[in-house]
């Protein structure tokens, strides 16, 4: 590691000390119910939705009727992805010439971005119409990520407000972050993207003549716009098959910098909002402080493994990292700088090929989403899910010195743990149920591209990769197959929207409590010890669940090697 | 729930609106007046003719011309299929294209069985669509492109200096040679 190499970590993680505080306080106020900055440029826009849509701006909601609005609006979002997926062949604005994708592939394509996951069985070069790009995946891109914001805003009102029924109202919440959030940096970030060389035209292929005498297809599209936002909102899906590996998607390492802090800048940020939200910062520090530790050590195992580079290529003659996959501009630093904050954020983003990392620097990777998402995790998603840690942590606390556990001043009861228990259980049985059957039938096991320990990395990797809704893979699994869209699109779905109606029912069931005082037996929970004792939690439940799977993937592998 | 299908349909067709047709389309207004060239592609022309974009890679035959990094799109830079290999740290596949690749390499630039070969020089990218090679790469092969052209090696190493590029502002990333800038540097008279 030179010392540019270890400026690129420092100055990513002054950006994020700059920016995720201030914009912590912006969705603090965005979230807190009165004045926010802004109102004469946004409200209009708003109202504009609300009148048209006949929402009541100050109607509050129930957890079960938030829930209700929250799934009939992504029902209509997955219908309507797929319909453009199927038809897209034959609807206008198609100049690459994108087939119509067939039912398995353009449902698992629908649940994918609505999900917020952006797995992608397609080739976005040529399986997606710029129709699909724009008015199909981009709008997913903004709506899923203000979905998951929306959930992460009703828990923090659960642990709020006292003996009250309601937890705000969904419409309003996904409006708001929609409008004054999502978009306005987006427009900036892709203005900047666009200014680096990241592509933005209307046009399909463009036939160049190479110097060699041969025809190449440069592809067209509005990638800064989706680039933006991808990141942004913790999305990923790349604009094309090679995703922000691609030059058009993340031309220079000033790019690959920018969409690093974009993909981290929500998550981070949302443990600020949640500290002004609940009237005490020091309670968003501790749970800041726990997503970041969890961050900069994986970063520091990804980037050793890949700058140290393959044994056995280096055994054969070729010095230097661990460049297969990677690009020569990003070079082994950027490129594990890169895949440690798509993984532990859910955004699944790659500007390298993950299945071509060395066995500890791709098991981090997986490692990372096994965590659940939560280090800082995706937008909204990740607020929630270290809340739910958070609670089982002093659950846990609790039991040890034999006090019923309080958070924030909620006693945390027999309902909030049957659902946290609930929510932690949900998704590794669907992990490991899934993988291990895809493991056991030949004809899901014929997909893998590597064998031995990484092959069985790689589909677990793949199931991992959806029902966290990250959306990366190693890539070498053909997953473009009925059992794979359909068992993928279950994984999404589960890791989704069950865990979603979890925790809007966990809200609502906080927000009836009343809070009880602080007293002497109180655990405090806005220290350095509670962080640690919080990520000591995170790890240990996943080790518990995941550890024989890792053991026999990366590290055997890298025992092996 | 019924009462909630209407204000989710609109809310719905609102954004559509909003983020999928005025967001993208703003952005491509002010992209194509702001950046003419870089919006299109940054697209290189040689006598009007569009030989290739800046940041996409291509394959050059021949000793008279820098080689770029193996490619995994298609069936080598292939601009509608970019994509990687995918091949892990351990898969037999990779060692043996690794293999065959540093033996052609070395054979190509004259180079002893004992010269270590620059990684990037024997591995394909990400996108497989590199544009650029690591500078230890460019100058390896350097002395066999002033051979093949007849032209002093001093002269070829200051083009290889030219379109060599640091790091973005000095820090991030890697440094790194645009192999397609260079061959045209090369063939300029």
């Amino acid at each position: 590691m030179s010392w540019q190499n270890w400026a690129q970590i420092g100055v990513l993680i002054g950006l994020i000390g700059v920016s995720a505080p201030l914009l912590g306080a912006y969705l603090a106020r965005v979230f807190g119910g009165g004045a926010a900055p802004g109102d004469r440029i946004f409200g209009p826009l708003e109202r504009l939705c609300y009148r048209a849509a006949g929402i009541d701006e100050h109607g509050e909601q129930t957890w079960r009727v938030y829930a209700g609005s929250l799934l009939i609006f992504s029902g209509i979002s997955v219908a309507a992805v797929y319909l453009l997926m199927r038809l897209q062949g034959s609807l206008p604005f198609n100049p690459s010439h994108a087939v119509s994708a067939g039912p398995a592939l353009a449902f698992n394509t629908a649940v994918s971005f609505v999900t917020n996951t952006n797995w992608q069985n397609y080739a976005g070069e040529t399986g997606a119409s710029h129709l699909t790009q724009m008015a199909g995946l981009a709008v997913q891109n903004f709506l899923s990520a203000a979905v998951g914001i929306a959930v992460a805003i009703a828990l923090v009102r659960g642990l709020t407000r006292r003996k009250s029924d309601t937890i705000g109202n969904f419409w309003v919440d996904l409006v708001r972050t929609t409008v004054r959030v999502l978009l306005p940096i987006a427009i900036v970030l892709a203005i900047v993207l666009a200014s680096q060389g990241a592509i933005q035209n209307l046009h399909g292929f463009t036939d160049a003549h190479t110097v060699a005498g041969a025809t190449q297809s440069i592809p067209g599209g509005q990638v800064a716009s989706q680039e933006a936002i991808k990141e942004l909102g913790t999305n990923g899906g790349g604009f094309y098959n090679a995703n922000s590996a691609h030059p058009f998607e993340n031309p220079t390492a000033l790019t690959n910098l920018l969409e690093i802090w974009a993909l981290l800048l929500i998550p981070f940020s949302l443990a600020f909002a949640f500290g002004r939200l609940v009237g005490n910062r020091r309670q968003g520090w501790a749970i800041f402080a726990a997503m970041f530790f969890l961050w900069i050590g994986s970063v520091g195992v990804a980037t050793h493994y890949e700058v140290a580079g393959n044994p056995r290529v280096q055994a054969i003659g070729a010095v230097g990292s661990n460049m297969e996959g990677k690009e020569v501009r990003f070079g082994a630093p950027a490129s594990a700088l890169f895949a440690v904050s798509t993984t532990d954020t859910s955004t699944g983003a790659v500007d390298s090929a993950h299945d071509s990392f060395t066995p500890l620097g791709g098991g981090a990777l997986l490692a990372n989403m096994m965590l659940g998402e939560v280090s800082p995790g995706g937008t909204g998603s990740g607020l929630y899910g270290m809340l739910v840690f958070a609670i089982l942590t002093v659950f846990i606390a609790g039991l040890m010195v034999g006090r019923t556990p309080e958070y924030l001043g909620k006693k945390v009861q027999a309902l909030e743990m049957k659902l946290i228990v609930l929510y932690l259980l949900a998704v590794p049985l669907v992990i490991l149920g899934l993988a291990g059957a895809s493991v056991v039938l030949p004809g899901p096991r014929s997909a893998l591209l590597n064998h031995g320990s990484h092959g069985l990395t790689e589909m677990v990797y793949a199931f991992t990769s959806s029902a966290n809704n990250n959306g990366s893979a190693f890539a070498g699994i053909g997953a473009n197959t009925t059992w794979f869209n359909t068992t993928l699109a279950i994984a999404m779905l589960a890791g989704r929207f069950l865990l979603m109606i979890l925790v809007l029912a966990l809200a609502g069931a906080l927000a009836r409590k009343q809070t009880v005082p602080e007293s002497a037996g109180t655990f405090p929970t806005a220290t350095p010890l509670f962080a640690g004792l919080l990520v000591a939690v995170v790890v240990v439940v996943v080790l518990l669940t995941y550890a024989p799977v890792l053991a026999l993937g990366p590290i055997l592998e890298h025992l092996s090697l | 729930m019924r009462r909630q299908l209407v204000p989710a349909l609109v809310v719905f067709l609102f954004f559509t609106l909003l983020v999928g047709v005025v967001y993208p389309l703003a952005v491509t207004g002010v992209a194509r007046i702001a950046f003419p060239s870089k919006s299109q592609g940054s697209l290189v022309r040689r006598g009007g003719v569009v030989v290739g974009s800046r940041l996409i890679g291509q394959t050059f035959g021949g000793p008279r011309y820098f080689q770029s990094r193996p490619s995994a799109a298609g069936t080598g830079y292939d601009g509608a299929a970019s994509g990687a290999s995918n091949l892990g740290p351990s898969s037999p596949v990779l060692l043996a294209d690794v293999r065959t690749r540093i033996a052609a390499y070395r054979r190509l630039n004259g180079l002893a069985a004992s010269t270590p070969v620059p990684v990037d020089a024997v591995t394909a990218s990400g996108s497989g669509l590199d544009s650029e090679i690591s500078p230890a790469n460019a100058r390896l092969q350097a002395p066999r492109v002033a051979r093949a052209r007849g032209v002093p090696l001093t002269q070829v190493l200051a083009l290889v200096r030219e379109n060599t590029h640091g790091r973005s502002l000095g820090f991030l990333g890697e440094p790194g040679v645009n192999v397609l800038e260079l061959n045209l540097a090369l063939d300029s008279p």
